[in-house]
């Protein structure tokens, strides 16, 4: 029997099922990552006609490509005679057409069938060169916002803007502290696989909380290095501030790191970071102005989004220039593909802070995220335990303020986790035609 | 990031170019029989956790890196799986070691195999040795056990009557591929 979604999810809190019932993975897919806004890649990925990148949407492998005449596709990555994958690398260049390298049809860059060896094989039978049923079926709809490329697979629903509302900050966030108003993607993705459910990361993003407590020993450990260089030469690298802040005593972190919910299940959540202030910044500051004038130029470096996450799969770190996607594999394990992005017309100095987030924090070598992989680990383990039916989502429950649109969070309230079982909720009913 | 350092690890990349294509050693048995017990040493410190010795082959300016792909030539300016220096190499030891380090609460451990150990001439100028070797890692964690291998380039100076290392690039066969969890030491 078919679960209903609305007796999982009460107003704080939710059923373990929600975490560990494989069929409930299966409708999740359905109603959730294969109806919405699914983030595949960034434009600068494809620099000329035929690159393209494969990518997962729900259950569905995908590729995205810039077609002839510089537009992007995203294509079902199958061919429809056999169903053989017609591209199998992470990324490349397929020249003007992908062929099958089964038996040999050949598909345009939008994905239309250009032609079958021996076609008068097909002659009196069903197949036609024109039936779009043998063209490689294209994702319902692609749009681009700032550079960002997302696709759904269902026709019906918002607009790619609509859908992001008042999280669109984070790619304007991102995307507006580059003297240029653009960003490009950093060609290096990290790969990493969790033995949890997606939806653990999701809510993790959102934790203001748990900084302090998971990642206490990164934390002191980077402070202590720090002192010690303080005390013997004057200085510190300034990166290793990355690491050090979650050192900080928790009662700090419910204090900064304030929550904004938006519909959809997206949020934003502030910084906790100083922002630097060395000679290098204070250059970019200049060249920021003299670009946007003052008063622009200071509104864009004053806005502090430390994540935006965009329910059901992507968080970015806009001052950090970092993107994390998930793809869901299977109920209990998540696989997340990490990227960095470089602001166009910064100094390489610039680009380096973001790079030392990156290799610290998000790389598969990192120092942080390694506590909240095993957090996570730990709770997949523990959603299977009968000792209560329930997972509690109780801190702050009905002190949001705010109205329509958005409402806020305090004082490490888990309103944004809230928000996002009211998406998922959305989502699953209307799905299963409630 | 100090200038020191920068100056420091110039110099040194210029000779990590030739490291992937040595193939054969070019200096005397001796030479590579001390060679091979240094990088025998060093994977043993790993396996028996003795991390601050472990640090101690560094040199006061040496570098672990462990490229993200495999067609990086330098260390600076490109994203690394680890681009560590002496401090932050520290860093790793004591979170490792915080009582606290929720990831390593588990029975943990580690098993290296160094071989195919080439050892090319000393640069004239610096002294410096190149060595090329591969190796093979086994990794417990909790009731798993999982696989690395791949290739390393030390760049060696002479200390006493053993070696400090300048520059250790680590190639991991899987660097591109979905890690299954995450690295949490030097390889």
């Amino acid at each position: 029997m078919k679960t209903k979604p609305a007796t999982l999810v009460q107003p704080d809190r939710v059923h373990r099922r929600c975490y560990a019932d494989a069929e409930l993975f299966e409708q999740e897919l359905r109603n959730i990552f294969e109806k919405t806004w699914v983030y595949c890649g960034h434009e600068t990925q494809l620099r000329k006609p035929g690159d393209y990148a494969t990518v997962q949407i729900g259950r569905q492998p995908m590729i995205m490509v810039r077609d002839e005449s510089g537009a992007i596709q995203v294509l079902y990555n199958r061919c429809p005679h056999r169903g053989a994958q017609l591209c199998v690398r992470r990324d490349g260049n397929t020249g003007e057409q992908f062929m099958c390298s089964y038996h040999g049809w050949r598909f345009n860059l939008r994905g239309g069938l250009l032609g079958v060896p021996i076609e008068d094989g097909y002659s009196n039978t069903g197949m036609t060169m024109t039936d779009p049923e043998f063209s490689m079926k294209r994702a319902a709809r692609v749009e681009i916002y700032r550079g960002f490329v997302f696709a759904r697979l269902v026709e019906q629903g918002p607009s790619l803007v609509e859908w992001l509302g008042g999280a669109r900050a984070a790619f304007d966030d991102m995307c507006d502290r580059s003297p240029e108003g653009e960003v490009e993607i950093i060609p290096v993705c990290h790969r990493v696989v969790q033995h949890s459910n997606w939806k653990l990361f999701m809510e993790n993003q959102v934790d203001v909380l748990h900084a302090g407590v998971t990642h206490e020993s990164a934390g002191r450990a980077a402070m202590a290095v720090e002192q010690q260089l303080q005390q013997a030469t004057g200085t510190a690298p300034s990166e290793y501030k990355f690491l050090s802040t979650l050192a900080l005593p928790l009662s700090k972190f419910a204090e900064l790191l304030e929550s904004k919910n938006f519909p959809n299940g997206h949020a934003l959540i502030a910084a906790y970071l100083e922002q630097p202030r060395d000679a290098d910044t204070l250059e970019y500051e200049r060249v920021m102005r003299e670009r946007y004038g003052k008063k622009k130029a200071d509104e864009i470096m004053g806005r502090n989004a430390h994540h935006v996450v965009l329910y059901p799969g992507v968080s970015v770190q806009p001052l950090l220039l970092q993107l994390r996607v998930i793809r869901p594999l299977t109920v209990d394990s998540t696989l997340s593909e990490i990227w960095h992005f470089r602001l166009k017309g910064a100094s390489d100095a610039m680009y380096r802070n973001a790079l030392q987030y990156f290799n610290l924090i998000n790389s598969p070598a990192t120092l942080v995220n390694a506590d909240d992989l095993e957090n996570w680990n730990r709770c997949q383990r523990g959603v299977v335990s009968t000792a209560s039916e329930w997972i509690s989502f109780h801190r702050g429950c009905g002190s949001e303020t705010g109205g329509p649109g958005v409402t806020i969070g305090k004082a490490g309230s888990e309103a944004p986790l809230r928000n996002q079982y009211r998406a998922w909720l959305d989502y699953m009913n209307q799905g299963e035609g409630m | 990031m100090n200038a020191d350092r920068r100056a420091g690890a110039v110099q040194l990349e210029a000779l990590a170019d030739g490291a992937g294509k040595m193939v054969r050693s070019s200096v005397d048995a001796e030479t590579r029989m001390n060679v091979e017990e240094f990088l025998f040493h060093q994977a043993d410190l790993l396996d028996t956790k003795r991390w601050s010795e472990y640090v101690g082959l560094f040199s006061g300016n040496g570098i672990y890196w462990m490229p993200a792909r495999a067609e990086q030539t330098t260390w600076q300016g490109v994203p690394s799986i680890f681009a560590e220096d002496i401090n932050l190499m520290n860093i790793r030891v004591k979170r490792i070691g915080h009582p606290r380090a929720w990831s390593q609460q588990m029975e943990w451990a580690t098993s290296h195999v160094v071989a195919n150990v080439r050892v090319g001439a000393p640069d004239p100028a610096s002294g410096i040795l190149t060595a090329c070797s591969n190796f093979h890692m086994t990794e417990l964690r909790g009731d798993y056990q999982r696989y690395f291998a791949g290739r390393y380039a030390h760049q060696l100076r002479r200390r006493g009557d053993a070696f400090e290392i300048m520059l250790q690039r680590v190639d991991l066969l899987s660097a591109q591929i979905p890690f299954d969890y995450v690295i949490q030491a030097w390889v």
